[in-house]
């Protein structure tokens, strides 16, 4: 018994340097098998995807006989067949990404973020529409986009809504597009992506927020045509730059036009501009003074718009989790709030300090005070730019679709009697 | 052919600013990144099983055997509170029954994930690293992984655990000795 105590004794004292040795290792040693045994090969393999090539050539494809459907058929039915291939294909198959919508925020973070380069193939979903609708206008909106032929699908019994609030409406995607840049910019999360309303139903899963927002424009697109693309999608702001000066756009009659309305009856999504005939509403004189009016009220509008947006940068900031976090602790900290969310749970038992939380929260703050200020100015000359281009009344002798919104979504075609297929021609 | 309009002029303005930016954006050379989880910063809050955007998750648990304990009492395999050493149901911690115990010899086990069945939910790895040597982790199969533009957990995840990092250098496996074992 003695023997065995001292045996104890001497193997502990023998251990407990051991023990100190042992600290960098592990509390449980692996133990020395007799069996010979060996763990297993742990195996780790690499990605498993669709070749992204095939998704590149099927845009182009898309692309191509979107254009050609519209201006050469110009036949609805073909492009409708070809939009719920898109939304099979790019929506359900491929579940919506990479999707031409989000890529504008990958162009932007590698703008501004050497260490995240852009793949070619986002590189070619976020130019081939663009370069697309430089000559034929919107005919990846009209077929190709997963989420623009979800809502041509549930545009059932579109209403007209008042043209003045159409074009208010319109500034939103503007706003859209700043926020999301702004967010990309000061390294905040890509917003295109996380409030993408539709992806619910293409993964056919999602938070119910996501899917209520879904269900919601998708309800709402029944009697408003298309509200995501209207009044939205920030990607759309870039397709319809570039479609203002596409070289082949759609044009409604291909021979004379008769004055029937029936293509701005038939337009769901107020794209269509009517006759303007008679006389100016005001004089060449006036006309310019209004001009000149409007140009000088330009910078200071800017500049209001700017001051506007700096004031709200302590809201936009929150689009940073780490704002978010360090009024969480604060909060906490004084005792308002009961509780450790998971997020203060983490921080806490991490090595940061609150000291230096503070500091770079401050500095996020200091950026967004600037980037708010630069999303405010873009707001103002944004609203400016739609005034002006309001108060210029064009002479027009015909119904035209107005090449900045139309999505070339071919309806026009098929309720216009001058068409040499339409059936319904009587006089 | 022989004079250029205003909107030609344009048309190639806007073709060259796309381009200029396009070759800006994708620098040439740079690799591709995927998503991985750092396991020393993961704090196994768990939402990684529950904001993947496919389902069950793309994050697993994986299993370092060179650091695995082969304990009989495995804090990730058991419930803290449970009765006896077994297969039970009720004796197991993982909600998913995802972790196989099987006998080596002795008083050591090997414990091996099945795959198929683990949500990444991390429940074991919370175990291991509170009872064992913290041997299991969780990771992003890459064979699973959609690689999203913007990963769902990364936007979620409360310590930054999620992040990009270049092709080459996924999976980030864990081979060290745990943090809380170094001095």
């Amino acid at each position: 018994m003695r023997r065995y105590y001292s045996t104890l004794l001497v193997s502990l004292l023998v251990l407990i340097p051991a023990v100190h040795a042992q600290d960098g290792a592990f509390r449980f040693p692996m133990p020395e098998f007799e069996s010979g045994y060996h763990h297993p090969e742990q195996v780790f393999p690499g990605a498993d995807l669709t070749n992204p090539r095939v998704d590149v050539l099927v845009l182009a494809v898309v692309l191509a006989l979107s254009a050609w459907f519209v201006l050469r058929r110009r036949n609805r039915r073909e492009l409708l067949a070809l939009t719920v291939f898109s939304l099979v294909y790019f929506g359900f198959w491929r579940q919506g990404c990479v999707c031409s919508v989000g890529s504008l925020q990958n162009i932007a973070a590698s703008l501004v973020d050497p260490t995240f380069p852009v793949p070619w193939v986002v590189l070619l979903f976020f130019l081939l529409p663009l370069i697309a609708a430089l000559f034929f206008g919107r005919v990846f909106c009209a077929a190709a986009c997963p989420l623009g032929a979800i809502q041509e699908l549930f545009t059932l019994w579109p209403l007209q809504l008042p043209r003045p609030l159409d074009r208010v409406l319109r500034l939103f995607p503007y706003l859209y597009l700043g926020l999301a840049l702004l967010s990309v910019f000061l390294d905040s999360g890509f917003l295109i992506c996380a409030y993408d309303p539709f992806i619910g139903f293409f993964r056919q899963g999602g938070s119910f927020n996501m899917l209520l927002a879904g269900a919601l424009l998708l309800t709402a697109g029944i009697f408003i045509g298309r509200p995501y693309c209207r009044y939205l999608c920030p990607y759309g702001v870039l397709l319809s730059w570039m479609s203002t000066f596409s070289k082949w756009h759609l044009r409604i009659p291909e021979k004379a036009c008769i004055q029937c309305k029936l293509c701005e009856e038939a337009c769901p999504y107020g794209a269509i501009d009517f006759p303007v005939t008679e006389a100016a509403p005001l004089t060449r004189h006036a006309g310019a003074r209004q001009l000149m009016l409007f140009t000088v009220l330009t910078p200071l509008v800017i500049l209001l718009c700017a001051w506007i947006g700096m004031m709200s940068h302590v809201y936009l900031a929150r689009i940073h989790s780490d704002i978010r976090l360090t009024e969480r602790i604060l909060a906490e900290e004084r005792g308002e709030v009961e509780g450790m969310t998971i997020e203060s749970e983490a921080f806490r038992s991490g090595n940061t300090t609150i000291p230096a939380l503070l500091e770079s929260a401050g500095k996020i703050q200091e950026q967004y005070k600037r980037g708010s200020a630069w999303l405010g100015a873009f707001m103002g000359l944004v609203i400016m730019v739609m005034i002006i281009r309001l108060s210029l009344v064009r002479h027009r002798v015909d119904y035209e679709a107005n090449k900045t919104h139309c999505v070339s979504c071919a309806r026009c075609f098929a309720y216009c009697p001058v068409e040499e297929e339409a059936g319904c021609v009587t006089q | 052919m022989s004079q250029v309009n205003r909107r030609d002029f344009l048309r190639v303005a806007a073709v060259a600013v796309g381009s200029g930016v396009a070759l800006k954006a994708s620098q040439p050379g740079a690799e591709a990144t995927v998503w991985q989880i750092d396991p020393a910063l993961c704090v196994q809050c768990g939402r990684c099983a529950t904001n993947c955007v496919i389902n069950p998750s793309a994050v697993k648990c994986v299993h370092s055997y060179p650091i695995c304990g082969y304990c009989d009492l495995c804090g990730a395999y058991l419930q803290p509170a449970a009765k006896t050493r077994d297969t039970g149901a009720e004796s197991q911690l993982c909600p998913m029954a995802a972790i196989q115990r099987t006998h080596i010899e002795g008083v050591y086990y090997q414990y091996t994930i099945d795959e198929e069945l683990c949500v990444g939910c991390g429940k074991c790895v919370k175990g291991c690293a509170m009872f064992g040597n913290g041997s299991l982790y969780l990771q992003v199969k890459r064979d699973l992984c959609v690689n999203c533009n913007d990963c769902a957990i990364a936007r979620e995840c409360p310590s930054g655990a999620m992040h990009r990092v270049p092709l080459s250098e996924s999976y980030l496996l864990k081979t060290d000795p745990p943090p809380e074992a170094q001095g």
